[in-house]
C-alpha cells in the first residue's frame, strides 16, 4: 500500500526541509484573501478573513460581467499579490450554452493593460482577445465588451493574454452545455482546473531563466549519478550515456523550465496541502473536466485505484477510451469519467519533471483521504527524443524505449473523411512545398517526410536541429513509457463523427519548433516573433500545417480561433483539438480549414516560450 | 626553467586553437565555410565523414532517408551534424508562407500604436560576480574580485567585465572591460570594446576583440586579444568547468592565461607569456544565486615577467587558498 508521503525533494538541499515542504504543499488554507462579503469595489485588506478554497464559483447566463483586480493571496506562507477575475483563483466557471449569444463586459482595475481570451472558441478575430492581434487591449479603468455566437459545446477555458497576468492567477474555466442537452451521462460534474503559482514576480522568474535557462532544474546529472552508473553498468557505459548530451552541451533532464522550485501546484486554486475535495455516492458515475491551466507545466493525471475513461478531449467528443494516466499541456483539456470504487481516491497530478504535484480527493464524505502516491523517478531523455526516429511509422524505437500499453488499434477505417479522393479542383496551389506521392490516387497522401529546415535555423537563435524526426503518435512521453499503467497518446484519441471539413489538403507550410537553452530564446524557424512574419492563410482552404519540433522539449501548440485537426502518420484523420502537444523531436501535420477571417496568435502555450518569442500571427484572408 | 616555458607556450596554443576549433565546430553564417555543406568536424566528434543530411529533390518524399546504424546508446550519427553548421543552398524560406503581409499593418491589423511586442524584443540584464574572494598564500594575502554584467537583447548586449586584486590597502591591479558582445553560434559571442588597466603603474588602455562561449563537454571560454598604445599586444585566455558533485555542490576548475607581445616594465609585466592561474573552487549553492565557497588557486609567472616580480621582491609562484562567494542577480 502506497504511504502518505511528500514530494521527493531528494537532492534539493538548500531550504531547510520544512519550509521547502510548507512550499511545495503549500498552506493548508491558502488561496485569495477575502475581506468578508465586500463587495469587490470595496475590498479591502484583511488579515483575519477566510481563504478562499474549493471550487470556483458558477456564473450561468448569457451576461456576464468580470472584475479584473488585483488581490492578496497566500499560498505557501508568504502573502503574494494576484492577479484575478471577480476575486477568485480559479476565475469564476462561466457556464454557456451552444447557440446563445454570451455578452462579457470585462472592467480592468489592474494599474495596466489586460486582457481576457477565450482558449478553443471560435468567433470573430476582434473578440479573441490578444492585445496587439484581435484588439488593442483593455485600459486600466476600461470596460471592453466582448460579444459572440457560442458555436460548440464541451468544456473550455479563459485566462489573460496580457503579459504575465495567466501565470498570476487570471485563468478560469468555461463550461458549455451542448445545444441538444448533454449526451454524456454522469451523476456528478465536475471542473478540475490545474495551474501552477509562483510567489517570485514572473517578470523576475523570466530575467533568471535569461542569465541561466537551467536556473530551477535541481534534477541535472551529477558526479554521483555517474560513479552510481559506473558501479552498476560499467565505466564504458556510463560514458556512453552521458557522451553526446555533453558534447551537445544539452541536459538530459531539460523536462521543464520551471519546476517545484518556484511553483506550487494546484487544484482549482487548492494547494496540495489544502487537498480540493469532489464528492460522490457510492455507484455515481463522475465526470472531471481537466483542464491544464499552468502557465509552463506539463500533468501526468491518474487517480490510483480507478480508470479514466476519455470522453472529451479539447472540448470535442472522442471515441470512449480508458486509460490509467494521461499526460497534458498549458491549454489542454480532457474530460473523463471515472467511476469511483472505494471511499475516496486521490487525484494525482505529479508536474512531468517529477519535482512537485496538485493533489485533491474524490471523497464519499468530506474530510476523506486516500493515500498521495510518491512521486515517479525522473527519467532521462532518450535517444527518440534528442534524436527522433530511425524508422518511420512504426513504434520500434531507440533500445531504451518501450511502450507496452497500446492496445487500442491505431486505424479507423470506418471514420468519414478516410480515402476519400483529394480534392485539387481549381485552386490548387503550388506556391509552398508540395508532395504527393499518391497523386491521382483514392487515398491521401500522408504529410511530407522531407524534413527542409528554415534557413534561420544555422545561427544563434537555434541550438539544435532534428533530421530525421519521429512521426509516431503513439508514445507516451519520456517518464511515461515503462511504468506499466496504460497511458493515454495521440493515437488512443478518435474524434467522433470525423473531420468538419471532408477535403484534403491544398497545400503543406512547414514550421520547425527551435530555441537555444542557453541564450533562453524560444522560436519558430529560429526567428522569435518580433523578427517574423505572419503565415498567411487563403481565406476558405483547407491546407496542412507541418510542425517539426528540432528541440528536446514537448510544446503545446495552440492555434486560435481555427480547430488543428491532427494526422495520424499515414495522413488520416486522428482528432480535432485546439492545443496540440509536439513531442521532443516529433514531426506531426494537422489539417486546418481557414474559415475564420482576420488576425489570429499561434503560439506554445508553455508561457515563457510564448513570452521569448515562440509565437506567429496567423492572418486568414 | 626553459623545458617548462616550452611546454607552457605549447599547452598555450593548444588552448587557443582549440578554443577557435571549438567555435569553428558550431559556426553560424559569419564564418567562412567555402563549398561543403557544414563545417570541417573536428576529429573528436565525428568517427564518419560527413555527407548531406537532406535527401535530393528527386528522392521519393514520403521515403525517409536510410538511418546510417541502428541506435545505440553512443550512436555514431556522423551524418547529421544536429548543432551549428550553415544552411543548405535549398533551405526553406522562413518568410515564404506571408504572401507580402507583416505584422501590425495591412488588412485586419490594428491601427498603429497598438503592436505586439513580446518578451524576445524587452532587453534583459545580469550581474554575475564569479569570483569575490580573500586568498591566502605566501605572497600577502589578496582581495580579487572578478565579475561581468552584461545588458541588452539575445544577441547584442553591452558587456562589462572587471576583474582585479587589492592587497596591503592597494589597487594591485584592475582590469576592466566594456564591450559589445554580438551572438556568432549557438553558442558562442564575438566581444568588441576596450579594456582599461589600473593599479600599480601607469594606467594602460587597449581595443580588445575576442570571444566568449560554451563550447562542447561544457566548457566555458573567454578568448581575447588586446592591442594597446605604442604597439603593445596582449591576449588572454579563460577556460571553466562545472562540476556537479551533488546539485548544489559544484566544483568548479578554473584556468587564465596572460600572454603580452612587449613587456611592460612599469607594470611588471615581461614580454611572452606572463602568468597563468589555475584554481579549483568548491561551491555550495544556498540558492541558485548565492554560493560561497573555498578553493586553492595555484599562480604561476614565467619569463621576464617572473624576473620582474623577483626584482620587486616578489615570488614566481604561488599556492593560495581562497575562500569568497559567488553571486548574480
Amino acid at each position: 500500500m502506497k504511504r502518505y508521503s511528500f514530494p521527493h525533494s531528494g537532492s534539493a538541499l538548500a531550504l531547510p526541509l520544512a519550509s521547502r515542504r510548507r512550499f511545495v504543499q503549500g498552506l493548508a488554507a491558502g488561496g485569495v484573501l477575502l475581506g468578508g462579503a465586500a463587495s469587490l469595489a470595496e475590498r479591502a485588506w484583511s488579515q483575519n478573513g477566510d481563504t478562499a478554497t474549493g471550487s470556483a464559483p458558477v456564473l450561468r447566463g448569457t451576461e456576464f460581467d468580470l472584475v479584473i483586480a488585483e488581490l492578496p493571496v497566500n499560498f505557501t506562507g508568504t502573502a503574494r499579490v494576484a492577479t484575478t477575475i471577480n476575486g477568485s483563483i480559479p476565475a469564476p466557471t462561466l457556464y454557456w450554452r451552444e447557440g446563445d449569444t454570451v455578452t462579457i463586459r470585462v472592467t480592468n482595475r489592474l494599474a495596466e493593460a489586460t486582457s481576457i481570451h477565450w482558449h478553443g472558441i471560435l468567433l470573430p478575430f476582434q473578440m479573441d482577445g490578444v492585445p496587439g492581434i484581435s484588439f488593442p487591449g483593455i485600459a486600466p479603468g476600461e470596460t471592453f465588451t466582448y460579444r459572440f455566437r457560442v458555436q460548440q459545446s464541451g468544456t473550455y477555458w479563459y485566462h489573460s493574454h496580457s503579459g504575465m497576468q495567466e501565470q498570476t492567477g487570471m485563468y478560469g474555466a468555461i463550461v458549455i452545455e451542448p445545444a441538444d442537452g448533454e449526451t454524456i451521462r454522469a451523476n456528478r460534474d465536475y471542473v478540475v482546473q490545474l495551474s501552477d503559482w509562483t510567489d517570485d514576480d514572473p517578470m523576475r522568474v523570466l530575467a533568471k531563466l535569461k542569465i541561466q535557462g537551467d536556473v530551477f532544474n535541481l534534477n541535472q546529472p551529477t558526479v554521483i549519478d555517474f560513479f552510481r552508473d559506473v558501479s552498476r553498468d560499467g565505466l564504458r557505459s556510463a560514458i556512453d550515456k552521458r557522451q553526446m548530451w555533453n558534447q551537445m552541451r544539452m541536459s538530459p533532464t531539460d523536462l521543464a523550465d520551471l519546476s517545484a522550485y518556484t511553483l506550487t501546484y494546484l487544484m482549482n486554486g487548492v494547494t496540495p496541502a489544502g487537498n480540493w475535495t469532489a464528492l460522490f455516492r457510492p455507484g455515481e458515475r463522475v465526470r472531471l473536466r481537466f483542464i491544464n491551466g499552468a502557465g509552463n507545466t506539463f500533468y501526468d493525471v491518474r487517480i490510483p485505484g480507478l480508470k479514466l475513461t476519455v470522453v472529451q478531449a479539447d472540448g470535442v467528443d472522442v471515441e470512449p477510451v480508458t486509460v490509467d494516466e494521461f499526460r497534458f499541456g498549458p491549454g489542454e483539456t480532457y474530460d473523463v469519467l471515472v467511476e469511483p470504487s472505494q471511499d475516496a481516491h486521490t487525484i494525482f497530478a505529479q508536474a512531468m519533471d517529477r519535482t512537485g504535484y496538485a493533489r485533491g480527493t474524490l471523497a464519499s464524505r468530506p474530510g476523506l483521504v486516500a493515500p498521495v502516491p510518491v512521486l515517479d523517478p525522473v527519467q532521462w531523455l532518450t535517444m527518440a527524443d534528442m534524436m527522433g526516429g530511425m524508422d518511420h511509422g512504426d513504434g520500434g524505437m531507440a533500445s531504451d524505449m518501450q511502450h507496452g500499453n497500446h492496445g487500442a488499434p491505431m486505424d479507423h477505417g470506418a471514420a468519414p473523411g478516410h480515402g476519400t479522393s483529394m480534392s485539387h479542383g481549381a485552386g490548387m496551389n503550388h506556391g509552398a512545398a508540395m508532395n504527393h506521392a499518391a497523386h491521382g490516387q483514392d487515398s491521401r497522401a500522408p504529410a511530407t517526410a522531407r524534413v527542409r529546415h528554415a534557413s534561420t535555423e544555422y545561427g544563434a537563435s537555434t541550438d539544435m536541429r532534428v533530421d530525421m524526426a519521429r512521426t509516431n503518435l503513439d508514445d507516451p512521453g519520456v517518464g511515461l513509457r515503462d511504468t506499466g499503467r496504460r497511458v493515454l497518446t495521440l493515437a488512443d484519441l478518435h474524434t467522433i463523427g470525423g473531420p468538419i471539413d471532408p477535403r484534403g489538403p491544398e497545400r503543406e507550410v512547414e514550421l520547425h519548433l527551435t530555441g537555444n537553452m542557453e541564450r533562453y530564446t524560444w522560436s519558430f524557424d529560429g526567428l522569435e516573433f518580433g523578427r517574423s512574419t505572419p503565415v498567411r492563410f487563403r481565406y476558405g482552404e483547407r491546407l496542412r500545417v507541418i510542425l517539426h519540433n528540432d528541440t528536446m522539449m514537448s510544446h503545446p501548440m495552440h492555434m486560435h480561433g481555427m480547430w488543428s485537426e491532427l494526422e495520424s502518420p499515414e495522413g488520416r484523420f486522428q482528432v480535432r483539438r485546439h492545443t496540440i502537444p509536439v513531442q521532443p523531436a516529433q514531426r506531426i501535420s494537422f489539417l486546418v480549414t481557414a474559415d475564420a477571417l482576420g488576425r489570429w496568435a499561434w503560439h506554445c502555450h508553455l508561457l515563457f516560450h510564448m513570452h521569448m518569442g515562440m509565437f506567429r500571427e496567423v492572418i486568414v484572408a | 626553467m626553459t623545458n617548462k616555458y616550452n611546454l607552457l607556450t605549447a599547452t598555450m596554443t593548444v588552448l587557443v586553437l582549440s578554443g577557435s576549433a571549438f567555435a569553428q565546430g558550431v559556426p553560424a553564417g559569419a564564418a567562412d565555410h567555402g563549398a561543403h555543406h557544414g563545417a570541417a568536424p573536428i576529429p573528436s566528434e565525428r568517427a564518419s565523414p560527413p555527407s548531406e543530411a537532406a535527401p535530393t529533390a528527386s528522392d521519393p518524399p514520403s521515403v525517409a532517408p536510410a538511418p546510417a546504424t541502428r541506435e545505440q546508446p553512443a550512436m555514431d550519427h556522423g551524418e547529421m551534424q544536429m548543432q551549428g553548421g550553415s544552411p543548405p543552398p535549398d533551405a526553406r524560406d522562413p518568410h515564404a508562407y506571408s504572401d507580402g503581409f507583416v505584422r501590425g499593418s495591412g488588412k485586419y491589423s490594428l491601427e498603429p500604436g497598438f503592436r505586439l511586442r513580446l518578451g524576445d524584443e524587452h532587453r534583459y540584464g545580469a550581474l554575475l560576480v564569479n569570483r569575490l574572494e580573500r586568498s591566502y598564500g605566501k605572497d600577502d594575502n589578496a582581495t580579487a574580485f572578478d565579475a561581468q554584467a552584461w545588458f541588452g537583447t539575445s544577441y547584442n548586449r553591452l558587456v562589462v567585465k572587471a576583474e582585479g586584486e587589492r592587497s596591503r590597502g592597494a589597487l594591485e591591479h584592475a582590469r576592466t572591460e566594456l564591450l559589445w558582445g554580438h551572438a556568432l553560434t549557438a553558442y558562442f559571442d564575438a566581444q568588441l570594446g576596450i579594456r582599461y588597466d589600473s593599479g600599480e603603474g601607469p594606467n594602460r588602455e587597449w581595443l580588445a576583440v575576442g570571444i566568449q562561449g560554451l563550447a562542447p563537454y561544457w566548457f566555458e571560454l573567454d578568448a581575447t586579444a588586446y592591442l594597446g598604445s605604442s604597439g603593445r599586444t596582449a591576449l588572454r585566455l579563460e577556460a571553466e568547468y562545472e562540476l556537479l558533485v551533488t546539485q548544489r555542490l559544484i566544483l568548479q576548475p578554473r584556468i587564465e592565461v596572460n600572454a603580452y607581445g612587449k613587456s611592460d616594465r612599469e607594470r611588471g609585466i615581461g614580454s611572452g607569456l606572463s602568468d597563468v592561474a589555475a584554481g579549483l573552487r568548491l561551491r555550495y549553492e544556498i540558492t541558485r544565486q548565492f554560493a560561497p565557497y573555498v578553493g586553492v588557486e595555484w599562480v604561476r609567472r614565467y619569463g621576464e615577467t617572473e624576473d620582474l616580480a623577483r626584482e620587486a621582491g616578489g615570488r614566481s609562484d604561488d599556492t593560495r587558498l581562497v575562500a569568497g562567494i559567488r553571486f548574480w542577480f
